[in-house]
């Protein structure tokens, strides 16, 4: 039977950690497939460590702050290492409900894709974030078709599940800040094949965005140039 | 000998005695000190070589002497920065995958099923 670890990364989430990997257990039991949550500390300023370690959850506590790709990469290598056949990622703030990880679930199993990629926007229902968010990953979904052919309407979801084909290449190589974009030019120049699968999102539980402001300019910025240079590194490996 | 070449030279000489306690104290690593040492001893040879700076920019076709110097030392500069921006970016990546390691086995020693 397939195991699929539940990756939350978690940076100072001590108000809304407990309640996801709740619901995660209450997600595993409505679905009858076997999720186990596994969060990632990434060095929390807060309780958020102590609190982990006494849920019903593997609690990985990381000695620095490694940023979300090499929180996310904990998580996978972890998974790869305790025989999970599947990982998912979801964010320890709340905006990704449990629930809808049966959709993807059932998506891989039916398309065959080594990576499912829960999307917002492929029919506009709940949750849609901000108009400058919108244009920044329409902007994404153009620079990764131009590179490598492949459209994913939303490749700033963290929301996404690798089987172990794909938990091998990301566990070897990972990027560290803002990764999503970027993993997704890993994927296809390591074969993987992508699927993306419409997924209901909240609004954040708890915590603020790390991306705002003068900051999402760098954040276009630097996801741009590590896009182009991991397209130009994989290409001429 | 006028008052700057003395300078010069004792300048160098206590700058490359500060590099060499360094490396005996453990708190530099040869590898980095190269650099160091090479372009103290450069500094040197021209402190004591007064005409040196003339000669080697006249032969290769530097009309100003003080040009050559800047020239060459941003240069190697640059290069340095460099090669201290690559050391940083391994030492970045050995970290990660220190921690990474340390966060599993820890999880492995204190697993609760």
């Amino acid at each position: 039977m397939d195991k699929i670890a539940v990756i939350i990364p978690a940076y100072n989430e001590e108000a809304s950690i407990a309640a996801v990997v709740a619901d995660v257990h209450q997600a595993s039991k409505e679905a009858g497939v076997h999720y186990w949550p596994v969060v990632v500390n990434d060095c929390s300023k807060d309780r958020t460590g102590q609190i982990i370690s006494e849920l019903p959850c593997t609690a990985l506590q990381l000695p620095i702050n490694l940023g979300i790709g090499g929180a996310v990469q904990t998580g996978f290598k972890f998974a790869l290492l305790n025989g999970y056949t599947h990982a998912v990622q979801v964010d320890g703030d709340g905006q990704h409900p449990p629930v809808e990880l049966l959709k993807m679930y059932n998506y891989m199993n039916a398309s065959g894709n080594d990576v499912v990629i829960g999307s917002r926007f492929l029919e506009g229902k709940g949750f849609q974030s901000s108009a400058m968010r919108r244009f920044g990953i329409k902007y994404f979904m153009r620079l990764n078709k131009l590179l490598v052919g492949v459209t994913i309407n939303d490749s700033t979801s963290g929301l996404r599940m690798l089987n172990q084909n794909a938990l091998k290449v990301v566990s070897k190589d990972y990027p560290d800040e803002y990764p999503e974009p970027e993993a997704v030019i890993l994927y296809v120049k390591n074969g993987l094949k992508i699927g993306e699968v419409q997924v209901e999102m909240r609004e954040r539980q708890g915590g603020v965005s790390s991306i705002d402001g003068v900051r999402s300019v760098y954040y276009m910025a630097k996801v741009t140039i590590a896009i182009l240079y991991t397209y130009i590194r994989l290409t001429f490996r | 000998m006028p008052p700057i070449q003395i300078l010069a030279i004792v300048a160098s000489l206590l700058f490359l005695l500060y590099i060499s306690r360094q490396i005996i104290k453990g708190k530099l690593r040869e590898e980095y000190s190269f650099v160091w040492i090479f372009s103290t001893v450069v500094l040197l040879i021209f402190s004591f070589w007064r005409d040196g700076l003339e000669i080697v920019a006249n032969a290769l076709g530097v009309y100003e002497a003080p040009n050559l110097v800047f020239t060459a030392a941003i240069f190697v500069m640059l290069v340095y920065l460099l090669h201290l921006s690559k050391v940083a970016s391994r030492l970045h990546q050995q970290t990660k995958t220190l921690s990474q390691e340390l966060a599993l086995l820890r999880e492995k020693l204190e697993r609760k099923d």
